[in-house]
């Protein structure tokens, strides 16, 4: 592993692989513990760093963390002085003299980890940086979809929604197609980024054909006010031509699986019977979350001291 | 003060000594002799002094990252004998007493001619048009007027400048930038923003104005100029347009010669930049330009920023990058050293031309007897590193920290006085 988790576009097969495989070996060491705990990062501290209110993240690195025995502190640069651009660095050296062994950090700003990384010596992972990449979004994706279907070689992807703006999908694109999986982005034209024609991907703008070949539909949130700019016409009709009810639902093969890497818009992406059906995933994602974030850490911080 | 320099070779032509007294060129000739002071010249190209449309010089208002004695020192050192000092200051050079106020302080300095771009419109507002009249009138005699940092968007409002400039002999500097196509935008948009998540400046942005506005100076018979043109199809239309005969003139800034934007990977801000940098065609498309007379002029849109504006996110950084004492290098690099220009084309494009596009009587002269003494004495063979430290400028956001770049600029004279000499600035 190198010493940051900045982007999924740069992990090699080899190192994704090895965060799954060591995501499994923590989930079965752990399973039927009382205490969910192991000692591997005893006297390591790791700070959560967000300058972006994402209760569900936090919480999930948080208690990656602390499964791992490590001292945990929250720093939320949200809404205070330091949430302004230019204290970045100010709040890198006060982390530094802290001592963090690890830095989590969300911010709103694509690059924002990259920068952080140049500044500190601890290890920095992106939890989301403006409309670039979330990795760890990405392997436990992955992971969920192996868990799901037993492999990941030759799986058929379909993503929908809001590409354009969408972290989630560029790290799912990058590291679904390392790990040898197919995918197919689906939205109106406006919601693809121009570029996108040199990403490993197929492009489509119609759901309704490329969904009985797909062996997972991943439904990115997509923000109604996108409509206001004129990216779509409105939320209906939007939801009638990409959104998932149970009628799309019903052209998927069997075995498909539905993903949604929430906070979920249900209605307008996707409908609530699809949501709460059996081929939902959206449960087990958020175990899974603690799971391969826990290997994270692990394999970036777990080395000597 | 009488200087001879001797064995020089100007525009890279054979060695002569060349005389300087009293302000101007007194003699050229082999074997000139002198009880004046001696330059040794040999090994040196002499060129007409530079000339640059576009710097930032940040005086009055933000004198934190450049004032206008450290601009004018970094010009000096760069090989500029003239510069034109933008109008986006605080307050805003778009009145009389603003730019008499820039052009005094030019004055002091005593190192460069410091000629004050006048706003196009009051506060660069974009709605009303600034006494552009009285500061043609004043002290500051301004021909160039410039929004730069905003397009004159409104296209009503522009045609009004283009055909009012006319009685004043003045030229409206483009900015050339549909601000409802680049909301939020960061860099290029391409296969990298897609990648990076940065919101895309699309090409088609700069373009569309261009097009716009070259129909407009056709129609109304005026002069305008198109600043730091970044896109191949901006080039193309002004190739177009020059062939209709319409009077447009351009610029390209050395760093659009040199970098494209493979340098956002890293999200090192210090490489954001307005227009931003683009492909590796669009660079060869300016080189081609330039080097067919396409585009006029090389101009640096010298820009400090504060550290604190560069060392942050992407997206909260301020665009802009330093130019003035790398802006010869490059071109020797990317112009010269390539065959795409001859040493006399270099001159044209970096002192006669931009010279005459601001109206400038007495820089851009030819090297001859009787001419203004405004010289650059370089030495094209050495190479040196970039050490953003060692910059004369007050900021430090220099896209070529530890790069190599070919050519020194060893002396600068600025009306038969040296403003450089061997490299160390006199003032
Ligand atoms: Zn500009």
């Amino acid at each position: 592993m190198k010493r940051h988790l900045l982007e999924a576009a740069d992990l090699d097969r080899a190192d994704a692989t090895l965060v799954l495989d060591t995501a499994a070996q923590i989930e079965s060491a752990l399973a039927g513990r009382e205490v969910k705990k192991l000692p591997t990062l005893r006297g390591r501290t790791v700070v959560n760093l967000f300058f972006e209110d994402s209760t569900r993240t936090r919480i999930s690195f948080e208690l990656a963390a602390k499964r791992l025995s490590a001292d945990v502190i929250n720093f939320s640069a949200k809404g205070s002085s330091v949430s302004k651009g230019e204290s970045l660095k100010d709040t890198a050296l006060t982390l530094e003299a802290m001592g963090a062994d690890g830095i989590v950090v969300r911010h709103g700003s694509s690059g924002a980890p990259h920068r952080l990384a140049t500044w500190v010596a601890g290890s920095v992972v992106n939890a989301g940086d403006g409309t670039h990449e979330h990795p760890t979004q990405a392997l436990l994706d992955a992971y969920t979809i192996r868990q799901r279907l037993g492999r990941l070689e030759g799986v058929q992807v379909v993503i929908t929604g809001d590409v354009l703006h969408s972290r989630v999908a560029r790290s799912n694109v990058w590291l679904l197609h390392t790990l040898g999986a197919e995918v197919t982005l689906v939205a109106p034209p406006t919601l693809l980024p121009v570029g996108v024609g040199s990403w490993p991907v197929t492009v489509s703008y119609d759901l309704d054909a490329v969904l009985p070949g797909a062996d997972v539909v991943m439904m990115l949130r997509v923000q109604a006010e996108r409509m206001n700019a004129s990216f779509f016409p409105s939320a209906r009709e939007y939801s009638r031509r990409y959104g998932l009810d149970a009628d799309r639902m019903a052209r998927l093969g069997e075995d498909a699986i539905v993903m949604h890497p929430g906070p979920m818009n249900r209605g307008m992406v996707i409908a609530a019977d699809v949501a709460d059906s059996p081929r939902s995933t959206i449960v087990e994602q958020v175990g899974n979350g603690v799971s391969v974030r826990m290997a994270v850490l692990y394999l970036l911080l777990g080395g000597p001291a | 003060m009488t200087i001879l320099i001797t064995n020089v070779r100007p525009y890279g032509e054979d060695p002569v000594d060349v005389l300087v007294a009293d302000g101007v060129i007194a003699a050229i000739g082999a074997d000139l002799s002198s009880t004046a002071q001696t330059l040794d010249g040999a090994g040196l190209i002499a060129l007409p002094g530079l000339v640059d449309l576009h710097t930032h010089l940040r005086e009055p208002g933000r004198e934190d990252t450049e004032t206008v004695l450290t601009g004018s020192r970094a010009a000096a050192l760069g090989g500029f004998t003239a510069v034109h000092a933008m109008a986006n200051t605080d307050p805003v050079a778009d009145t009389a007493g603003v730019v008499e106020q820039v052009w005094r302080l030019g004055q002091q300095a005593g190192l460069v001619d410091v000629v004050p771009v006048g706003a196009v419109t009051v506060g660069l507002g974009g709605t009303q048009l600034a006494e552009l009249g009285a500061m043609a009138d004043s002290a500051a005699t301004v021909r160039v007027f410039s929004d730069d940092g905003k397009c004159v968007s409104d296209p009503a409002l522009m045609r009004r400048a283009l055909e009012y400039v006319k009685a004043l002999d003045g030229v409206v500097a483009q900015h050339a930038e549909e601000p409802r196509l680049t909301v939020g935008a960061q860099m290029h948009e391409g296969d990298r923003s897609a990648r990076l998540g940065l919101t895309g400046w699309p090409a088609v942005a700069e373009e569309a104005i261009i097009a716009r506005d070259v129909l407009l100076a056709e129609h109304v018979g005026a002069r305008l100029h198109v600043c730091h043109v970044s896109t191949a199809g901006s080039v193309e239309l002004i190739r177009w347009a020059k062939s209709r005969g319409v009077q447009v003139t351009a610029e390209v800034t050395p760093h659009h010669l040199l970098l494209t934007d493979a340098q956002a990977e890293g999200y090192d801000a210090t490489f954001k930049v307005n227009p931003p940098l683009r492909t590796a065609e669009d660079v060869a498309a300016l080189r081609a330009g330039l080097a067919d007379g396409t585009i006029d002029a090389v101009a640096t849109d010298h820009a400090p920023h504060a550290g604190e504006d560069k060392e942050c996110e992407w997206a909260a950084a301020r665009p802009g990058m330093l130019g003035l004492e790398q802006a010869l290098s490059v071109v020797v690099g990317t112009m010269v050293d390539t065959g795409l220009l001859t040493w006399r084309e270099v001159a044209d494009r970096m002192s006669v031309r931009p010279a005459e596009i601001g109206r400038l009587t007495h820089q851009g002269r030819p090297i001859a007897v009787g001419e203004p003494a405004n010289l650059v004495l370089l030495d094209p063979t050495a190479r040196a590193v970039v050490d953003p430290a060692a910059l004369a400028s007050k900021s430090r956001n220099s896209p070529y920290a530890g790069r190599e770049l070919p050519g020194r600029v060893v002396h600068t004279l600025l009306r038969g006085e040296l403003s450089v000499r061997d490299g160390k600035v006199q003032k």
